[in-house]
């Protein structure tokens, strides 16, 4: 059995002044994944990461920031993750990630745990079962969100949602063709 | 040799591939046709696809019912007349489709929930329809003639995704669970005024997390719910709730929770005809359950009589008995995949190999232990 657990260099933004949400977010609504990509911005380049997996490491690459000057939020303000552990059993088949949001704003960690599901998807054999988890303490919601983030069936309907899909793909791919 | 007398398995029959994604649900037509009937089963893949026993004796795709929904297709049922089948879809709607010899035509479409449609259920009559949706509500529907449906009630009380419906077996009492940890249960009083006469376990022997399905026994008077909190519980519903003071307390309540036999998700379940209770989880397993006889205990108990691993390679979605050969079992899969089980016991099949052995005069020594 093989248990790898690695923290990557937590990546340092200069934090900006939070702009303050009009939408007043009830706690389900907040939550729901299909409701968050109402509320984002819709640029997809504006969420820019790629993780690197091996059954072993995790290689965390690129938050890119790239400011959108249509909208009012900067990059490192929507971005991402400050730091990741994960746990594969290969024997097992079993993955357990549990992620650090830099941003405390709960519909962006359940954007984040929505691609980090999916690139794990793509990256193992479809046997492998995963577990995504905030980590212990940096959400108000962190129970909610990892509730959503494991339910099978929400996650599937938020990722048939074609532009929930769309922004997913190209966090996911983007980094692709900047890195070219 | 050491053989324990009646231990059951689960015996491969048949695995049907066809779906081009996962496949989240199964119904066995209540009337069907043949000896063994028709399987409807409903998939990521948008369409829902029959399967009928052939005169080979293999289990073939009959029927492909597709370029009607636009999403998942999460759930069929079937109406208790066998005619028409009912299909809940993550479009929206609920489509309702007429067999007509071999062929099905969609002849209705029943829409108002605002997101993904989850569940659907017949009751005993046929005459009404369930749907429940992630919008929280559970939509009860009239069947009229010229396969016509009308809302009569959209439910309100859940505060979260209601997974499934199911309604009594032969009372109208309807039953929803859902992603708020809760089971309800709903009446009339008279009039298409349907209102939640009791949230099951309440009082702290509710589950504490998502309950994904239920299943009441062939008498009614036992209802088992499964979650993602990973226990299996069994219910007292032989008070028929209509009767009761409707002060809120009910009169269905906890009998037992089976706990410690699963340690992923359990998507499903389903109580034969002759007691079995069958789950499917997100460990890739089948488990048949049992209620204990064991006297030395006052409260019903109930105990694992199979475990079937690696059921699939991925997870179980759906368990369903066949309705009329209480031994037929079909299971559906992430895996895109439908198993075909039977259930039988070991002994009779390893002594039938044996008298084999003996007829081919291979001479086994059936004292031999292994």
């Amino acid at each position: 059995m093989t248990l790898g657990m690695i923290n990557a260099h937590p990546v340092v933004h200069a934090k900006k002044e939070r702009v303050a949400r009009s939408e007043d977010l009830h706690s389900d609504d907040a939550l729901d994944a299909l409701d968050v990509f109402d509320i984002l911005p819709p640029v997809a380049s504006s969420i820019c990461f790629l993780l690197d997996l091996s059954t072993e490491l995790l290689e965390f690459d690129s938050v890119r920031d790239i400011k959108d000057p249509e909208h009012p939020y900067s990059l490192e303000q929507l971005s991402v993750l400050s730091e990741e552990s994960i746990a594969v059993d290969e024997k097992l088949g079993r993955i357990k990630i549990t992620f650090t949001p830099t941003v405390k704003h709960c519909s962006m960690a359940t954007v984040i745990g929505l691609c980090l599901r999916v690139k794990l998807i793509q990256s193992f054999p479809p046997h492998f079962k995963v577990d995504i988890n905030v980590s212990p303490g940096s959400l108000a919601d962190e129970e909610a969100v990892n509730k959503l983030l494991n339910d099978k069936e929400r996650v599937c309907a938020a990722l048939e949602n074609p532009s929930l899909r769309q922004l997913v793909d190209e966090c996911l791919y983007s980094n692709e063709l900047y890195s070219l | 040799m050491e053989l324990l007398d009646g231990e059951l398995e689960l015996r491969e029959i048949q695995k049907l591939e066809g779906h081009t994604d996962r496949v989240w649900s199964l119904a066995w037509n209540p009337t069907g046709t043949g000896v063994a009937g028709m399987l409807a089963s409903c998939s990521g893949d948008k369409t829902v696809r029959i399967w009928q026993k052939g005169p080979s004796g293999s289990w073939d795709c009959s029927a492909v019912l597709e370029d009607t929904h636009t999403r998942t297709v999460r759930s069929c049922a079937w109406s208790p007349s066998g005619k028409l089948l009912a299909t809940a879809s993550f479009d929206g709607t609920t489509a309702i489709w007429e067999r007509v010899g071999g062929e099905f035509e969609c002849v209705a479409t029943l829409e108002g929930h605002e997101n993904e449609v989850k569940s659907v259920s017949w009751n005993a009559s046929g005459s009404l329809l369930a749907t429940c949706a992630r919008d929280k509500t559970v939509w009860i529907w009239e069947a009229q003639p010229g396969n016509e449906f009308e809302c009569v009630s959209v439910l309100q009380g859940h505060t979260q995704d209601v997974k499934m419906v199911q309604w009594h077996p032969f009372l109208d009492v309807l039953v929803s669970v859902g992603y708020d940890n809760s089971v309800k249960v709903w009446t009339e009083d008279g009039d298409d005024d349907w209102h939640c006469v009791q949230t099951l376990g309440e009082a702290g022997s509710g589950h504490t997390s998502t309950v994904w399905a239920l299943s009441f026994n062939s008498a009614g008077d036992r209802m088992v719910t499964c979650s993602d909190d990973l226990t299996l519980k069994i219910w007292d519903t032989s008070q028929n709730p209509s009767e009761t003071s409707g002060d809120g307390s009910g009169s269905w309540s906890h009998l037992c929770t089976l706990s410690g036999y699963h340690d992923r998700t359990i998507f499903s379940v389903h109580w034969s005809r002759d007691g079995l209770i069958a789950s499917g989880a997100a460990d890739d397993a089948i488990r048949l359950f049992t209620e204990s006889k064991d006297r030395m205990v006052d409260q019903p108990s109930y105990k694992m009589l199979v475990k079937r691993e690696k059921a699939h390679d991925m997870d179980v979605n759906s368990v369903q008995w066949n309705l009329k050969e209480p031994k037929l079992l079909a299971s559906a899969s992430d895996d895109g995949t439908i198993k075909i089980w039977e259930l039988s016991e070991v002994s009779k099949l390893v002594e039938h190999m044996l008298l084999q052995e003996f007829a081919a005069g291979t001479g086994v020594d059936r004292h031999q232990t292994f």
